[in-house]
């Protein structure tokens, strides 16, 4: 058998090849070849094949065959053998094949061996794949070569010790002893692996954080070190572009950044380095921005003094200006994540942010329009629309849909005055009417019917705006919902705001037909127009028959919807007609839905009856956001991340939630204990109870409900029910009872999960618990889990009791894992 | 943290790789050629950093050849960038001459990858 092919001809054969086909073929070729060869128990040659075999697994061809055969040239004595084994060993074998463990004793001898290559090869092998079992009989050895003087061996001995702690958590203390000289070495090699070391074990183990930072002295040290690495001169070995050692300054800052995280001793001690760093790098290359960028992101992260938080977004900002847009992406980036601690500083640079959403970069342009959201506030919400509106204009279309629930939010919450609110949400409706949410149109409609004053500007300023186009649905929804409500004052010609238009009874049912005609209309946009059709008949006065011919044409109409309307419509006419103009009366001021759950304006025959009437009156808003305050303080820093907390008491909660999607990760909601009117109390919940039943599993097929809390008489019952569409939306039914001889009043209920949750908290049954557990509260939670990690909750509870006011903190923890998984 | 680091070339050929999760071989080629899309789709004034996924990729392109590293969130993006300009000066400084060549039937060192921090052998 002639001598195998060596790699280097392999790969220029595989080259020359001109189709897959034509590659797969030659692959085989070979593969069969190094089979046989394999088989015949080839020792000179086993390592040239394998390393062509490995070559082909590079190239995405399967080679397992290969992988006894690395095991046997682990055990051969030939270095060239080792190397390809353990090669092979790290790229074909993993824990998932059984073979493996038998390297182990290999590679215990290996790192007892006298050569210190094959202990670094057995080293580098070890932290590669090593499964834990492993790692739990080697880790002696490891420990021992982290202490021995050779450097070369120390720094692979750091890094296998880094996989060992990742594997098997228990063994760090193991490393710890030898941990101590580690930072006192020269070789940067070593310096480099230990920082990387101690990053894992100070991530894992809060314990070791606060060891090294208290006992070890650790900050100091780093301090040092940065401090030599920037005072010293040229050092060749090290120079990347002017800088020494750029990667392990990186390193180091970030090791510090988490050292100094909420504790004052270390932040302090970093504050003068940091300074340094800052101030002395140079920014020509993208090395020293490299580095600028990690000492940012660890000024803002630690307790740092305030003089040094402005430089670190001065040096934001000047990023910002630059032209690479690396750097301008890097930027924005951080920004978004301190925007919510330094506002103000962050404002300082709002223009520019602005001037971003004009780039070429999709990613750049999405990073500036979040930001541009964080930053709108009152005073610059009319320079800040206008900017918003022309990047909606001409924007790709996946941001539009997000731009415009933004927009939506920020003229909610800052719009200066009634019109302009309109306005805007007219423009978006132009522009990007398609993208919008689906709760835009009840929304608008609800913003309209609640300004009195701007119906005749409204309804004009509409009918202007379907005359010529009527494809966008949800602008034709809401201008055909006017033109039925107001149609009277349209054509009557009266508008203080605007030139009024002239425009007749029959043009106005023109446009309202040719919606009903069009192919471009969807079947609710019908729905809407064939209604204001029916309103009108009660506010023109020349045209009532030809409504009423429309009206009876629908009635036969294929849409199961619109015949249904139009029959009930052509029964008014004609044996109601006495109740038409009651009926058809002009709506009333409609309040504000609250949640985004399975709510609707259900209308039948012109009259509306809002399926959740919850008014959440203006005090309570404040009130709601000192008390998340308060739960977010007791919480303390673990996982919970402050919000933006005016977001949950305004209405569109979704878009809401999209926004604090954006800029941080808990959802925390507060409802509060305000009780509707008692007369439409009741039938919202009829509703939300009917309409939300059929998306859950009724069966809750066995998921026990829990007692989340029970003191001082007061009980909370937790029952769950999983989705069946969503299997990561967990609904928790509260029952609060109190057996007490005394109600319980004004009862709140909150809730904070951790950051990879998202919570929904929807309006409690009441808010007062009777005594002698004669009745209960009964409230629903969403909890969305994307990542099924095991759920965990703090409720804060307020109420008052026995003339007293009553709080209290509790963490619920025997959530079962039914809930969950 | 590195996810994977891969050298591939405009028409979509690995020329290396390297994983450092594990990530099963069939859909090793299905991530190259959709990174490569990615990458390829890319104007000259757009930054390198892609956000894919649930992770991030820099790019870096060197004539025909393209690296692109995986990251998460942890890393910063701009040392990775520099640390692959790092590489591939280490790489020219090693072999007096890095081309990449598709096909190239030359007698000198082709660009033949190796996965170990141990460095090339002769086969």
């Amino acid at each position: 058998m002639p001598a195998p092919i060596r790699l280097r001809e392999l790969i220029r054969t595989i080259r020359t090849a001109r189709t897959q086909a034509e590659e797969r073929e030659m692959i085989q070729k070979e593969c069969a070849a190094i089979r046989s060869s394999f088989r015949e128990e080839d020792n000179t040659y086993r390592c040239r094949n394998v390393a062509k075999l490995l070559y082909m697994h590079m190239l995405g061809y399967p080679a397992h065959f290969g992988q006894l055969e690395c095991l046997k040239l682990i055990a051969s004595q030939k270095f060239t053998d080792k190397r390809i084994g353990y090669l092979g060993a790290m790229l074909l074998l993993d824990e998932r094949q059984d073979v493996h463990l038998l390297m182990t004793n290999c590679i215990k001898n290996d790192l007892n061996h006298s050569t210190q290559y094959v202990q670094g090869l057995a080293l580098c092998t070890l932290g590669c794949m090593g499964s834990s079992e492993m790692c739990r009989d080697l880790a002696g050895e490891v420990e021992k070569l982290l202490k021995t003087s050779n450097s070369y061996l120390r720094k692979k001995a750091a890094l296998c010790a880094v996989h060992v702690i990742r594997k098997v958590p228990e063994l760090m203390e193991m490393f710890l002893p030898a941990t101590k000289n580690l930072l006192n070495e020269k070789n940067h090699g070593v310096l480099h692996t230990s920082v990387v070391l101690l990053t894992e074990m100070c991530e894992r183990s809060p314990d070791m954080l606060s060891h090294f930072r208290k006992n070890e002295k650790l900050v100091p040290q780093l301090v040092r070190i940065l401090k030599n690495l920037i005072m010293s001169g040229y050092s060749p070995e090290h120079d990347v572009s002017g800088i020494s050692d750029p990667f392990l300054q990186v390193r180091i800052l970030r090791l510090l950044r988490i050292l100094g995280r909420n504790d004052d001793d270390s932040s302090e001690a970093m504050n003068d380095i940091l300074a340094q760093v800052a101030t002395n790098t140079e920014t020509s290359k993208n090395v020293g921005n490299a580095i600028l960028y990690e000492t940012v992101l660890t000024i803002m992260d630690i307790k740092s003094e305030s003089g040094l938080r402005v430089l670190a977004i001065n040096i934001l900002g000047r990023f910002l200006l630059n032209n690479d847009k690396n750097i301008r992406y890097v930027a924005l980036t951080s920004l978004l994540k301190t925007v919510q601690t330094d506002h103000n500083a962050v404002q300082r640079h709002r223009s520019t942010i602005v001037d971003c959403l004009k780039d070429l970069d999709v990613s750049i342009k999405r990073r500036a329009m979040e930001l541009s959201f964080a930053l709108v506030n009152g005073n610059n919400i009319r320079g800040m629309m206008k900017e918003l509106l022309y990047f909606l204009d001409s924007c790709e279309p996946e941001f539009k849909a997000d731009c415009a629930s933004g927009i939506f939010l920020a003229a909610e919450k800052y719009a200066p005055s009634k019109r302009w609110h309109i306005d805007t949400i007219m423009r978006v409706l132009t522009t990007a009417g398609s993208y919008v949410r689906d709760d835009a149109v009840p929304n608008l409609i609800q913003l309209i019917t609640n300004s009195m004053e701007m119906h005749a500007y409204t309804v004009q300023k509409l009918y202007k705006a379907i005359l010529g186009d009527y494809s966008q649905q949800p602008l034709v929804q809401v201008a055909s919902w006017c033109m039925g409500e107001y149609g009277d004052l349209l054509i009557s010609g009266q508008c203080e705001e605007e030139e009024p238009v002239q425009v007749t009874e029959e043009e106005v049912l023109d446009i309202l037909e040719s919606v009903l005609i069009s192919n471009m209309s969807a079947s609710v946009t019908r729905g809407y127009a064939l209604t204001a059709i029916m309103k009108l008949s009660t506010r023109f006065t020349c045209t009532v028959n030809r409504i009423k011919k429309v009206v009876s044409i629908y009635g036969s109409s294929i849409d199961v919807e619109l015949q249904q309307r139009a029959v009930e419509y052509n029964a008014l006419f004609k044996k109601y007609d006495h109740m038409r103009s009651a009926l058809l009366e002009r709506m009333p001021v409609m309040e504000k839905v609250t949640t985004n759950g399975p709510t609707e304006i259900v209308q039948t025959n012109g009259e509306t009856e809002p399926a959740v009437l919850e008014t959440k009156p203006p005090p309570s808003g404040l009130q709601p956001t000192s008390q998340a305050n308060d739960l977010l303080d007791l919480l303390g820093g673990n996982d919970i991340t402050p919000v933006i907390l005016t977001a949950p008491t305004s209405k569109p909660a979704s878009a809401g939630g999209e926004l604090l999607d954006l800029l941080g990760d808990l959802n925390l909601t507060a409802s509060p204990a305000s009780v509707p009117a008692p007369q439409i109390s009741q039938p919202p919940f009829l509703l939300d109870g009917l309409s939300s039943q059929p998306l859950f599993n009724d069966i809750a097929a066995g998921i026990p409900s829990i007692t989340a809390y029970s003191k001082n008489g007061l009980k909370i019952e937790f029952t769950f029910e999983r989705s069946n569409t969503n299997p990561s939306v967990t609904v928790i039914t509260i029952q609060a009872s109190n057996s007490t001889e005394l109600d319980m009043t004004d009862f709140v209920f909150q809730a904070a999960v951790p950051k990879t949750f998202q919570l929904q908290l929807l309006s409690p049954s009441s808010s007062s618990i009777p005594a002698f557990n004669t009745g209960t509260i009964t409230q629903v939670i969403k909890v969305l889990n994307p990542q099924k990690q095991q759920l965990r909750m703090r409720i804060k509870l307020t109420y008052n009791h026995k003339g007293s006011a009553m709080q209290d903190l509790a963490e619920v923890n025997n959530f079962p894992p039914q809930s969950w998984q | 943290m590195i996810k994977f680091f891969l050298m591939v070339n405009k028409q979509g050929q690995t020329r290396l790789s390297r994983y450092y999760e594990h990530v099963e071989i069939h859909k090793r080629t299905m991530l190259e050629a959709e990174v490569i899309k990615n990458c390829l789709s890319r104007s000259k004034e757009q930054c390198s950093f892609i956000e894919y996924k649930d992770f991030k990729l820099v790019y870096r392109q060197y004539a025909a050849l393209f690296i692109v590293v995986g990251i998460n969130e942890t890393e910063n993006e701009m040392a990775v960038y520099e640390l692959i300009h790092n590489f591939v000066e280490v790489l020219d400084r090693y072999f007096s001459r890095v081309i990449s060549s598709n096909g190239a039937r030359s007698g000198e060192s082709t660009n033949v990858p190796s996965h170990s921090e141990q460095g090339w052998t002769k086969y």
